[in-house]
């Protein structure tokens, strides 16, 4: 039986992870038998804490991960990353987008900032990209392809065409934004 | 944005949400009318039948017994009508049922109750398969999106075939998961034309034809009963007989994923159950365990039928399930080592980033105000409840749709010593606030009820509602007014102010507080993310000018942060705006007594 993979993608609502795992499931799904995604809605989106997870192979039961069978952990913020990390297979890749958005227990001073952020992050992942995702987004003078760029940083590490995923693209993006968003994929296949 | 969960016919396979596989079961099953009121995990349902444009005629109603009793009268009218709604939204709804059951239906009625295990969205985690067993109506647990869609089929055949509502029982995992629906197969139903006929005795429930229903409702559950032995949702799956497992709905997913072995009774239609099933099924398997979400639904019906169950001390019973709880029960009753998850070490001391008001908030200043007030503050359902956290900690109570202003009222009555406020959403207040206003008025209070009217019922994903002049249809509608109804119901003090505006605020809130009769104050602001506005302002902090006094922190703005120390004074921490979440209230400006927040000219970021 093919083996199942195992995506979680992590984050600060706002931040495009819903779209991504969009992308992500369409993707898979014109390549695989079977595909699951899931996500919570509603006050998790007030600048809270995101999780969307999507599973695919031959035959997938449960829309959740189990803890610790993620393949591969997408954050699209460094501190989130560390948040999951023990999701994370003990093989599994993290990709991490290269930013800091803070939360609102430290900004108001409730709780102090971690100062090791990095360091945890390069003992947290042994394997692990990290792709300067909001900045790549930026220079494209749109901040919120940044979900793009990490779907694109992924793809390299999946074994879905590159054709299959500018067509998932093509299917839910907006015609006027569409171009953007693919420039936005492929600058993230290369970083 | 253009994505997967459009209905469109292009292809028979999609991927679809349990949410809109719903919808496309309602569309095959020729549904004529659908009507709810939006709770997470419920919300996504009614629109994606209004977007595919087929002629269902669809509503938000303003609350969810409204939109059971919209559905009952269109039942009776001889129309299909799906009412969906979230579980707490059923206790709203409950009333109606519970007769519901006594007169049937017509046409074929199809209530969604979407739970909230975990409680992700939810202020409780109620287990709402026992309202079918508490009205005696059939019920359906789906467990992926492919049953979803197949079971809101079958639901309206099965209403109209033995002349009650039936209950399709979803929960975030399955409204919210996405998986593959094969549309191939889907052939609807023929719709049978059932004109309306005045029956009485079948539908005014006074107590003599009530009476003679009663006695019809115990002969079609064991109508029922009969059906769920021989109805495809209700399955064996043999594996090995050592172990017997029975399940429902999404749990049935993760049984599979953890005991692929074993051999599972899946129930899909759990009221009533299917005895001689069951206690097949019991028979031929060694042990029995039976595993479902939130509480022993099944599990005491199962006992009660004299069928031994074994007993385990993993607490399945609270809060979500998942394949990693399965997989600690699997270790204690296969004796197999319970599963390690090694640590990496690095989760220690990490900061918490738990949901809060959004940058430009109108509600922020209404708490900030009452904060400063020091009122005690009834709260209610919707965003504004993030206010109960820190920095603004304005909150003290929250139960449910509604309840802030009786909960006033209340403590009010019952002499509590200081400033008392309700506090309400806009949609809340059309939803079932306006009776309590007008319990204040009739029984002589003097709280005050702000209004808190941000043009949208936001938490939920921005529905329309009365007051936004625009119907689920996308129709223009008379835009209610909450002042006319506050001042309709008879409350003489009724003030509306702009929610920006912090002076205002503070003044209008702190003289209608102390005032010796009832008032309303409508604190009036568009919800930031709705309005999707381009910034119009920008504001920074002048270094040199902040005394990092942190008044402005006191906001609890995402927006301000903690910047710099004052030079020589390393311990303190003046204030930043980070220009890439502010959208230019201008709040920070006025809390500012050092003059340090000023406006600057626009700047791309």
């Amino acid at each position: 039986m093919e083996r199942i993979t195992n995506i979680a993608l992590v984050g600060v609502g706002g931040q495009g992870i819903l779209l991504a795992s969009e992308v992500i499931s369409r993707a898979a799904l014109l390549s695989s038998q079977d595909v699951k995604k899931s996500e919570v809605h509603g006050m998790a989106q007030r600048g809270g804490s995101v999780v969307s997870q999507i599973r695919f192979g031959e035959k997938v039961y449960s829309p959740l991960i189990p803890d610790g069978d993620t393949d591969f952990l997408v954050s699209f913020e460094m501190l989130e990353s560390l948040r999951y990390a023990d999701t994370l297979a003990p093989d599994g890749t993290a990709l991490v987008n290269h930013q800091v958005i803070t939360p609102v227990t430290v900004s108001s001073g409730q709780q102090p900032w971690i100062e090791d952020l990095e360091a945890r992050i390069q003992q947290a992942f042994p394997r692990r990209r990290i792709i300067t995702a909001f900045a790549i987004a930026q220079e494209l003078g749109n901040i919120r392809v940044l979900n793009m760029v990490m779907a694109g940083a992924l793809s390299k590490l999946l074994d879905i065409g590159e054709s299959t995923w500018k067509q998932a693209i093509a299917d839910l993006v907006p015609a006027r934004y569409r171009d953007v968003n693919l420039q936005a994929f492929e600058s993230g296949q290369a970083a | 944005m253009a994505d997967t969960r459009q209905l469109s016919n292009q292809s028979s396979r999609q991927f679809l949400s349990g949410n809109d596989a719903i919808a496309h079961g309602a569309l095959a099953a020729g549904c004529a009318v659908a009507t709810a009121y939006p709770g997470t995990p419920s919300s996504e349902i009614l629109p994606a039948i209004a977007a595919a444009k087929r002629g269902v005629y669809c509503e938000w109603s303003v609350n969810e017994k409204v939109a059971m009793e919209v559905g009952i009268g269109a039942s009776f009218a001889g129309a299909r009508a799906l009412v969906a709604m979230k579980h707490v939204g059923l206790n709203v709804a409950s009333d109606p049922l519970m007769t519901l059951s006594y007169v049937g239906v017509n046409a074929g009625l199809v209530v969604v109750t979407a739970d909230d295990p975990g409680m992700h969205s939810s202020q409780n985690e109620q287990d709402s398969r026992f309202y079918a067993k508490f009205a005696k109506v059939p019920l359906l647990e789906p467990a992926d999106s492919q049953e979803a869609l197949e079971m809101t089929v079958a639901g309206f055949e099965i209403s109209e075939r033995f002349d009650a509502p039936t209950i399709i029982r979803t929960t975030t995992r399955t409204s919210h998961s996405s998986s593959t629906v094969d549309l191939d197969g889907l052939t609807p139903a023929p719709q049978v034309e059932r004109p309306y006929t005045k029956r009485v005795e079948k539908t005014v429930m006074v107590p003599m034809h009530a009476r003679q229903r009663r006695l019809v409702m115990e002969e079609r559950t064991e109508k029922l009963r009969e059906f769920s032995e021989t109805c495809g949702f209700n399955r064996i799956e043999s594996g090995d007989a050592a172990l017997g497992i029975i399940t429902s709905g999404i749990c049935y997913q993760y049984v599979r994923e953890v005991f692929p072995e074993a051999s599972v009774l899946k129930l899909g239609f759990t009221n009533p159950l299917p005895r001689r099933m069951i206690a097949e099924f019991a028979a031929g398997v060694k042990r029995l365990y039976v595993i479902e979400e939130l509480d022993p639904f099944l599990e005491e019906q199962i006992r009660a039928m004299g069928v031994k169950v074994e007993e385990h001390a993993t607490n399945l019973n609270i809060g979500e399930l998942s394949p990693m709880r399965l997989k600690q029960l699997r270790a204690e009753i296969t004796g197999e080592p319970a599963p390690a998850i090694p640590s990496r070490g690095v989760g220690e001391g990490l900061p918490a980033r738990p949901p809060v008001l959004c940058a430009g908030c109108g509600h922020r200043g209404v708490f900030y105000a009452l904060n400063k007030l020091k009122a005690t503050v009834t709260g209610d359902i919707g965003c504004y409840t993030l206010a109960m956290s820190k920095p603004l900690e304005a909150m003290d109570s929250c139960i449910c749709m509604g309840a802030s202003i009786g909960d006033a009222h209340g403590f009010e009555k019952a002499g509590h010593k200081g400033r008392v406020a309700a506090v309400i959403g806009d949609s809340t207040f059309f939803h079932s606030g306006i009776t309590g206003l007008l319990n204040i008025v009739y029984n002589r209070g003097a709280s005050t009820v702000i209004v808190l009217d941000n043009r949208t019922t936001a938490m939920t994903g921005h529905q329309d509602h009365p007051g936004t002049g625009r119907t689920l249809m996308g129709e223009e509608t008379r835009e209610v007014s909450v002042e006319q109804i506050a001042r309709g119901v008879g409350v003489k003090r009724v003030r509306t102010v702009d929610a920006y505006d912090l002076e205002a605020v503070e003044r209008v809130l702190a003289e209608e507080l102390d005032a010796p009769e009832p008032s309303v104050v409508v604190a009036r602001q568009l919800c930031v993310i709705a309005a999707r506005r381009a910034v119009q302002r920008q504001f920074v902090v002048e270094a040199d000018a902040c005394r990092a006094c942190r008044a402005c922190l006191r906001l609890g703005c995402p927006a301000i942060e903690l910047g710099d120390p004052i030079p020589g004074k390393p311990r303190s921490r003046r204030a930043k705006i980070n220009r890439l979440l502010c959208v230019g209230c201008g709040m920070c400006c006025q809390v500012c007594k050092h003059g340090a927040i000023s406006e600057v000219a626009l700047e791309a970021v």
